[in-house]
C-alpha cells in the first residue's frame, strides 16, 4: 500500500459527496470553458489584427463613407507599403439568420493587403477578370455546400436591388484567428450600379486599410494622414486596426466584460465547493490525522494525504469539466444562428486556464484543513471524537 | 538497566492564564523488558504521563530519556521520525483506519521504513498470526470484533518492533472474555518476545498482569 492509495480511499469515504463535488467542479469548469470560448470568439477580430494594418475612416462615424479621392493621397503618406479599400456591403442571402461579413472590395488590391487570406492565383485572376464575381471563405463552401461558378443571390439593403455573384475563388484562413467565413465582391461593381441606379452614392469608400513599413510608426503616419484632410467635408480618423476593431465593438464590451468576470466567479464559487467538502473531511479526520502523527507520519505526509485529496478531486473534476465544455461549446455553436461567431472554438489558452483554475482551486481549497491539521496538538487530535 | 527514564517530570496546561498543574516533579525509572502499570483515579495525570513518554506530548520540566535519547529535546520532525522506530502505540478506543484492512491498518507504520513490499508483507502476516488474526488480514475494522479491533491496533503498534510499547487503557472499551485475551495477549508480547509495556489502566485484573505498579494521585507518584 502507498500514500496514493490511502489519498484515493479517503476520497471514496463518501462516494455521494465525493461524485456531487467532482461534478460541481466538472460543470463550472465546463461552464467557465464556454464562457471564455465566446469571449475569445468575440474578441477574434482584435485578435486577428495586424500590427502593420492602419484603418482610415470618417472622423464623426465608421458609418458615413470617404471619397474615394482619398486613396491616393494617403498612399503618397511616407511609410506607407500599399493601400486597399472596403466598404459594409450586407444584404441578405438566403435570409436574415444567415451570419457572415459580405465586404465590396478593390479586387486588385485587397488581397495584397490581406495576405493571411489565401488563394490561388488562378483563382484570384478568374475573380478580378469578373466584375460579378465574389470570393468566399472556406467555411461559407462547407455551410452552404457551394462550389466554384455557383451563383449567390443576395437581397441588397445597404444597396438596393438583386444581386448574383458567381463563385470564382475560395479562400483558406492562413491560422485559426482569421475569419473563414467572408464574401468578398467587387467595389467597382457596386459602384458602377449606384452610378446607374442612385446617383450621388457613387465614388464613395467605407474605409481604406494602409499596409505600414513599419508597426512603430503607426502613430506617426496616423496623424499624418488625419492632417491630410483637416477641415475637409469629410475629416478622417487613422488608428491601427486593433483599435478599430476595439472600438467597433466597444458597445458591447460591458457584457463581455462582465462575461470575463463571471468567469472567474465560477472559479471562486468551486473553490468554496471543494473548500467546504475539505474542511469536512478533514474535520472528520482530525483524530485518525492524529493517529497517523502518533504512529510517526511527518507534517509532510498529512500535507501529501491532504493535498493529494484536494488536488485528486479537483484534478477528476477540471478533466471531467474539460471533456464536457467540448460538446458544450458545440452544442451551443449549432444553437446559434449560422455565423454568428466564424472562429468558435476551444483555445488551447483556455484549456491551460481552465487546468490551472483546477489545479490551483485544489491546492487553495486544502489550505485551511492542512494548517488546522498541523497546528491542531496529537493529544488533541486524540481527543476529538469524528 | 532502565530503558525509559523519567527525570522530574511537570506538566501543567494553561486556561486563559490560569496554569492547571497535571504532573508535579515525577520521576522514575523503567528497566527494559519490564511490564509497567500506571494507575489512579481520572484526572490524576496517568495518559498526560503516558502521552509525555511517547513523545506526543511535552513536559513543562524535566526530561525524558528512552533508550538514550531525550525526547524532550527532539525537534517535531526528529519526534516523529524518533516515534515511527520506538513508540508502538496501543488507544483505548482502537483508532484503526476505518477505510484500511488489518492487513492495510497494520502496514502504516512500514511505510515509512525503508522495506520492500514483500518484506512489509511478511512482516504484516508474522504480527497478525502473532496477534492470532490471520484469517482476518482482508477484513475492515467494522468486521471486526471490539477485540480483534485491538489486536490488530496490537499487532500495529508492534509490527516495527519498537523500543517501547505504551497502552492506554486497552481494555477499556472491551467487553470481560475480549478483556482477558488482550492481557494475555500483552503478557505474551512481554514474556516471549521480551517488549517493554508501559500500561495505563483503572482495572485491578489488568494492573495484575504488570511487574511494577506506579500509583498516580493528583499529578504525584505515591
Amino acid at each position: 500500500m502507498h500514500i496514493l492509495k490511502l489519498i484515493i480511499k479517503n476520497m471514496l469515504r463518501h462516494k455521494l459527496r465525493t461524485f456531487l463535488t467532482v461534478l460541481g467542479i466538472s460543470i463550472a469548469i465546463s461552464a467557465f470553458g464556454l464562457i471564455r470560448t465566446v469571449v475569445t470568439a468575440w474578441n477574434a477580430g482584435v485578435e486577428a489584427t495586424a500590427a502593420d494594418r492602419l484603418i482610415t475612416r470618417h472622423s464623426v462615424s465608421f458609418i458615413f463613407p470617404l471619397p474615394l479621392s482619398y486613396r491616393d493621397k494617403i498612399a503618397k503618406v511616407e511609410g506607407i507599403e500599399s493601400i486597399t479599400y472596403a466598404n459594409w456591403f450586407s444584404g441578405v442571402y438566403i435570409d436574415k439568420k444567415q451570419f457572415f461579413a459580405r465586404l465590396a472590395v478593390d479586387a486588385e488590391t485587397f488581397f495584397d493587403v490581406y495576405s493571411e487570406l489565401l488563394i490561388t492565383p488562378e483563382q484570384l485572376a478568374a475573380f478580378k477578370k469578373e466584375r460579378n464575381s465574389c470570393i468566399i471563405g472556406d467555411q461559407l463552401v462547407e455551410r452552404y455546400n457551394l462550389k466554384i461558378g455557383d451563383v449567390m443571390p443576395i437581397e441588397g439593403d445597404i444597396y438596393p436591388g438583386r444581386w448574383e455573384f458567381v463563385v470564382r475563388g475560395i479562400y483558406k484562413p492562413r491560422d485559426k484567428a482569421t475569419d473563414p467565413s467572408n464574401m468578398l465582391v467587387h467595389w467597382n461593381y457596386i459602384d458602377e450600379r449606384m452610378k446607374k441606379e442612385m446617383p450621388g452614392r457613387e465614388g464613395y469608400v467605407g474605409w481604406y486599410i494602409s499596409k505600414i513599413k513599419n508597426p512603430n510608426d503607426a502613430a506617426v503616419i496616423s496623424e499624418k494622414i488625419d492632417q491630410f484632410f483637416q477641415n475637409s467635408s469629410a475629416e478622417t480618423k487613422t488608428e491601427t486596426e486593433r483599435a478599430f476593431s476595439q472600438g467597433f465593438m466597444a458597445s458591447v464590451s460591458a457584457i463581455f466584460t462582465s462575461m470575463n468576470i463571471m468567469s472567474f466567479v465560477i472559479i471562486g464559487i468551486i473553490l468554496l465547493v471543494l473548500g467546504n467538502t475539505m474542511i469536512m473531511s478533514a474535520r472528520e479526520r482530525i483524530r485518525e490525522y492524529s493517529v497517523l502523527r502518533t504512529l510517526g507520519f511527518s507534517n509532510f505526509h498529512l500535507v501529501s494525504l491532504i493535498g493529494g485529496e484536494s488536488l485528486l478531486i479537483a484534478a477528476l473534476g477540471g478533466a471531467t469539466g474539460i471533456a464536457f465544455a467540448f460538446p458544450m461549446v458545440s452544442g451551443f455553436e449549432a444553437a446559434l444562428p449560422k455565423g454568428w461567431f466564424p472562429i468558435f472554438y476551444i483555445e488551447p489558452i483556455t484549456l491551460i486556464l481552465a487546468s490551472s483554475a483546477a489545479v490551483l482551486v485544489g491546492v487553495l481549497a486544502a489550505m485551511f484543513p492542512i494548517q488546522r491539521t498541523l497546528t491542531t496538538k496529537i493529544v488533541d487530535g486524540l481527543r476529538q471524537i469524528g | 538497566m532502565s530503558i525509559v527514564s523519567v527525570q522530574n517530570i511537570s506538566k501543567s496546561y494553561w486556561r486563559d492564564s490560569l496554569e492547571i498543574p497535571v504532573l508535579s516533579n515525577i520521576s522514575f525509572e523503567v528497566p527494559e523488558g519490564e511490564f509497567v502499570g500506571l494507575m489512579g483515579p481520572s484526572g490524576s495525570g496517568k495518559t498526560t504521563l503516558l502521552n509525555l513518554i511517547a513523545g506526543i506530548d511535552r513536559p513543562t520540566k524535566g526530561s525524558i530519556i528512552v533508550a538514550n535519547t531525550d525526547v524532550t529535546k527532539l525537534g517535531e520532525s526528529q519526534l516523529a521520525k524518533w516515534r515511527s522506530s520506538n513508540v508502538g502505540f496501543v488507544f483505548q478506543f482502537y483508532n484503526l483506519l476505518p477505510v484500511l484492512t488489518a492487513f492495510e491498518n497494520v502496514e502504516l507504520p512500514l511505510l515509512l521504513t525503508k522495506l520492500s513490499k514483500k518484506e512489509r508483507k511478511e512482516h504484516v502476516e508474522f504480527v497478525l498470526k502473532v496477534v492470532g488474526l490471520a484469517d482476518r488480514i482482508h477484513h475492515y475494522p467494522k468486521q471486526l470484533s471490539g477485540g480483534q479491533e485491538q489486536r490488530v491496533a496490537i499487532a500495529r503498534a508492534i509490527v516495527t518492533d519498537p523500543t517501547i510499547l505504551i497502552a492506554d487503557e486497552p481494555t477499556g472499551d472491551l467487553d470481560k472474555t475480549s478483556a482477558l485475551e488482550i492481557l494475555n495477549l500483552l503478557q505474551t508480547l512481554n514474556s516471549e518476545f521480551k517488549k517493554t509495556i508501559i500500561m495505563v489502566t483503572h482495572d485491578p485484573r489488568a494492573a495484575e498482569r504488570a511487574h511494577i505498579i506506579k500509583q498516580l494521585d493528583k499529578g504525584e507518584l505515591t
